[in-house]
């Protein structure tokens, strides 16, 4: 079968076993909420000489004027101060040997940095400043306005995006949670004093974050950020997004794509939260259904078909609920059959026991990937911040894999048949309608949305 | 003369060769329970035959598809129900394979490397199954994609005249269906020689146990010869050299100037101010570019430049390019746009760098390359890397220093090489998607 032979005097080989489970090492930490009602979390993690910086600030919005005003905010944040202009911010982050950003989804605003270690008390200095004195110079977002539409226009002018848009839609209808991407014209019409109103009501302490990690000592680290935030105060009107929508069963969307050679599938239902007794398990049945590379789909449809290069599913978790999604490009010719053998993978794992093979192996890579992704300054501070929107922190993180492991195999195909049955999904796809529509008709009812742009 | 006091970058390093040729980097660190293996091979895109374009990547497709012990999907099981993750990559002059993983599974990490450097299952089946997913790779990435590739795929077909350095490193759909089993065994025999690789061991490991376990596992693979490594020169141009390229997704144009750059495995002055120079021109709000093209010109909407045609300065030999892109909303005024350019470099030939500009670029660069290092994979992969491309993984560590000694006088005459008449310019037209 091979041209390519071992030596024929070779032993056999054995795949070799595994070791004791390494422990995780412990972190020290400490947090503190400020009387702003700021909350400050600083873990040292000493592997190399740098801070990592997450901001996170409650931003949902119900105002069909938000998502714009929002996004401009996040874009010109640090477009100047009372005494820095835009070129003097970032040229004082640069010789901290650091980085400042910020974006804003449905959710939160993130400021997201880093510095060098010893640097991080000027860094803090200036977050300060940007939080209580932006001044949102007029120039400034009039030019980050025009740059915002063309960004916008470009990313909606992938299919990913468009496909995204979709599926939000459909899962979401009208609510701000599939309208967090701003409109072009409602980017057009938005003023700096509009930005500069919603930084005075919104960017505010109570209820936000502050995540700190690196080479640094945890108490006097939060010592140094109640000096220096010290002056950021106030609290925002509440102003939470209306609770999630049901979502009705109905046809598969068909997003006309004229010239695509790739439809984009995407399938979304509701899941639970991270906090939920049901979420360890379905986690573990995310991953043997699509949740990663040795899954039953990825081995369906890529490795034995060939249909796409990259399908996986996922559980995501937003502050006002989760979704299980599947997403997968596969070529145009073979639309239809792909979604036939993704169906076929749904209602399999929601209809029969999954095993205790798979169940041990998905169990090990949700405890061995949780260990990796907080091995680095920044994945544990990103990890932080997203578990900040959940109201959880490093207790969770230490007691996860505990929970991961009391998962049985009972309990996954329970999870699997009350959330990944297919007759509880919708589904969207993106592509060339001429081409797919009457394939994908044969497998059933579908709907056609208007073309993208 | 630097300033600006910096950390240093220290990290124990042990090296080892077997008697097979191959060369091990290990890399201990016990502050995460982490280890990762990674192999890189000295074959990439420029040595893929005529014909065969994109068979590097394709190749690198089938290592993942079985070996001599294990079939098909063992591989991807093993690391990932060890509770690690793998991957692969195909860059222009290395190809490398690795995985991170859970510290006690480091014996298994360098078996599941073992055994495909050993001997790779190459079937026919696998083979028309990952020319399959390849292809759709390329979809995704490239022909469903606006600005996929860009500039990465057809900037060096301009730029470049031989084939190693010109041709597209995804590969035709065309030369991609022509691969057959021969080909890959062909390519396999004479490129992933023990010889022609290094291993990369860190993370949490005790380095003599750690050669006890590579010598264990890897001593199993025969010697073979180390193919000769070709020159890839070519010479500087002398003329602009100027292209277009159609996107029918692009909803605005594009354009990618291209420029050579001293050779980076010598490491020099010259190439090391060159580094500093492409962040001083576009990184962050203040570079040079930025504050003149994005927010005084309002000429473009994004602009970054960077050598390495992934982005990477140290990932790959002689030719390399420096390259800078932009999007804009208005076809019509590239000219202004590469004029604007040329004005920014000649102001830096002519009046020098600012005060405390390149203390302050460089302690940014310095400190995202402590950012990037904290991970045990970039690491593991990064001395490795220099390892094989650059013939020693301590350079990676020496870098700061080497970077210390770039002085405002070299990033000026760094400036000074870009000009326009050795230039090129690729500009990508936008279509519409009816």
């Amino acid at each position: 079968m091979s041209p390519t032979r071992t030596r024929a005097d070779a032993p056999p080989l054995v795949v070799p076993p595994l070791g004791p489970v390494p422990r995780p090492k412990r972190l020290t930490a400490a947090e503190r909420t400020l009387p702003s009602g700021l909350t400050v979390l600083a873990v040292r993690r000493r592997s190399v000489p740098m801070v990592e910086l997450r901001l996170r600030i409650p931003f949902q919005g119900s105002a069909a004027s938000h998502p714009a005003r929002a996004e401009l905010l996040a874009d010109s944040l640090l477009s100047g101060t009372e005494h820095r202009d835009r070129t003097d911010i970032a040229a004082t982050v640069q010789g901290l040997g650091g980085s400042l950003s910020t974006s804003v989804d449905a959710d939160r605003l993130l400021i997201a940095g880093s510095a060098l270690a010893a640097r991080l008390p000027e860094m803090l200095g200036l977050l300060s400043e940007v939080l209580t004195g932006a001044t949102y110079p007029g120039a400034e977002v009039a030019r980050d306005r025009s740059r915002l539409i063309e960004r916008l226009t470009m990313a909606r002018s992938q299919a990913g995006t468009v496909a995204h848009e979709a599926l939000a839609t459909r899962l979401f209808g009208r609510h701000p949670y599939a309208l967090d991407m701003p409109q072009p014209d409602a980017v057009a019409s938005t003023t700096a004093a509009q930005v500069r109103r919603l930084h005075a009501a919104r960017v505010l302490p109570r209820g936000a974050t502050l995540i700190l990690v690196g080479d640094i000592a945890p108490q006097r680290t939060l010592d140094r950020a109640e000096a220096a935030l010290a002056s950021w105060a106030g609290t925002a009107n509440a102003s939470a997004a209306p609770a999630l929508p049901d979502i009705e069963s109905g046809p598969l969307v068909l997003v006309d794509r004229p010239g695509s050679v790739q439809s984009a599938v995407r399938i979304g239902g509701p899941a639970v939260g991270r906090t939920h007794a049901d979420a360890p398990p379905l986690s573990l049945a995310n991953l043997v259904f699509g949740g990663y590379f040795s899954s039953r789909w990825v081995e369906n449809i890529r490795e034995d078909k060939g249909y796409t290069y990259s399908p996986r599913s996922a559980v995501e978790h937003h502050v006002l609920g989760s979704v299980f999604t599947a997403a997968a490009d596969v070529a145009t010719e073979v639309t239809a059959p792909a979604l036939l053998e993704t169906q076929y993978e749904l209602g399999r794992i929601a209809s029969l026991p999954v095993s205790d093979v798979e169940v041990d192996a998905v169990r090990q890579y949700a405890i061995g990937t949780l260990a990796l992704s907080v091995a680095t300054q920044s994945g544990l501070a990103s990890t932080l911040s997203s578990l900040a929107g959940s109201g959880l922190g490093l207790d969770y993180l230490a007691t996860q894999p505990g929970r991961l492991a009391a998962v049985t195999t009972d309990e996954v195909s329970a999870a699997a048949a009350a959330y990944l049955a297919p007759a509880r999904l919708v589904t969207v796809i993106v592509g060339d309608a001429g081409q797919v529509s009457g394939p994908l008709a044969a497998l059933g009812s579908l709907t056609t949305a208007a073309p993208a742009a | 003369m630097p300033s600006a006091r910096l950390p240093e970058l220290t990290h124990e390093l042990v090296h080892h060769t077997l008697d097979n040729g191959l060369r091990v980097v290990i890399a201990p660190d016990r502050s995460v329970p982490v280890v990762a293996v990674a192999v890189l091979y000295d074959v990439g895109i420029r040595s893929e035959p005529e014909g065969r374009t994109g068979f590097a990547h394709l190749f690198e497709h089938l290592m993942f598809q079985g070996s001599a012990t294990l079939g098909k999907m063992e591989h991807p099981k093993y690391v990932q129900s060890s509770g690690g993750v793998f991957n692969g990559s195909t860059h222009f002059d290395y190809t490398d394979y690795f995985e991170a993983l859970p510290a006690n599974a480091l014996e298994r990490g360098l078996f599941l490397e073992a055994d495909r450097m050993a001997s790779p299952r190459l079937t026919e089946e696998n083979l028309a199954n990952q020319i399959a997913v390849v292809k759709e790779e390329i979809r995704v990435n490239v022909m469903n994609r606006p600005y996929g590739g860009f500039p990465w795929l057809e900037l060096p077909g301009v730029m470049f005249d031989t084939y190693p350095n010109a041709h597209n490193g995804y590969g035709s759909f065309v030369d991609l269906e022509h691969a057959t089993i021969d080909d890959a065994a062909g390519f396999f025999r004479r490129y992933y020689a023990p010889a022609n690789a290094v291993l990369g061991v860190g993370g949490d490991l005790d380095a003599d146990q750690a050669i006890a376990l590579v010598e264990a596992q890897f001593a199993r693979v025969g010697r073979r010869t180390r193919p000769a490594r070709p020159d890839f020169a070519e010479p500087w141009p002398t003329e602009e050299r100027r292209a277009t390229t159609d996107d029918r997704h692009a909803p605005m144009p594009a354009v990618a100037v291209g420029y050579r750059v001293p050779d980076p495995a010598d490491l020099g002055l010259d190439f090391l101010a060159t580094v500093l120079l492409a962040e001083l021109l576009s990184e962050g709000d203040s570079a040079r570019l930025q504050q003149r093209l994005v927010q005084r010109d309002g000429l473009v909407t994004d602009i970054s430049v960077y050598i390495g045609e992934f982005g990477d300065p140290f990932d790959e030999r002689d030719p390399s390019v420096l390259t800078l892109t932009a999007h804009y909303p208005v076809r019509e005024s590239l000219p202004a746009i590469l004029s604007a350019i040329d004005d920014e470099l000649e102001r830096i030939v002519t009046d020098g760098l600012r005060p405390g500009e390149l203390d302050r670029v460089r302690t940014r660069y310095v400190a995202s390359m402590f950012r990037d290092l904290d991970s045990v994979l970039n690491r593991t992969l990064t001395f490795a890397k220099f390892e094989l491309l650059f013939g020693s993984a301590e350079i990676a560590l020496e870098l700061p220093d080497r970077l210390g000694a770039v002085t405002a006088e070299d990033v000026r005459e760094a400036a000074a090489a870009l000009t326009p008449h050795t230039r090129t310019v690729l500009e990508l037209i936008p279509g519409s998607a009816e």
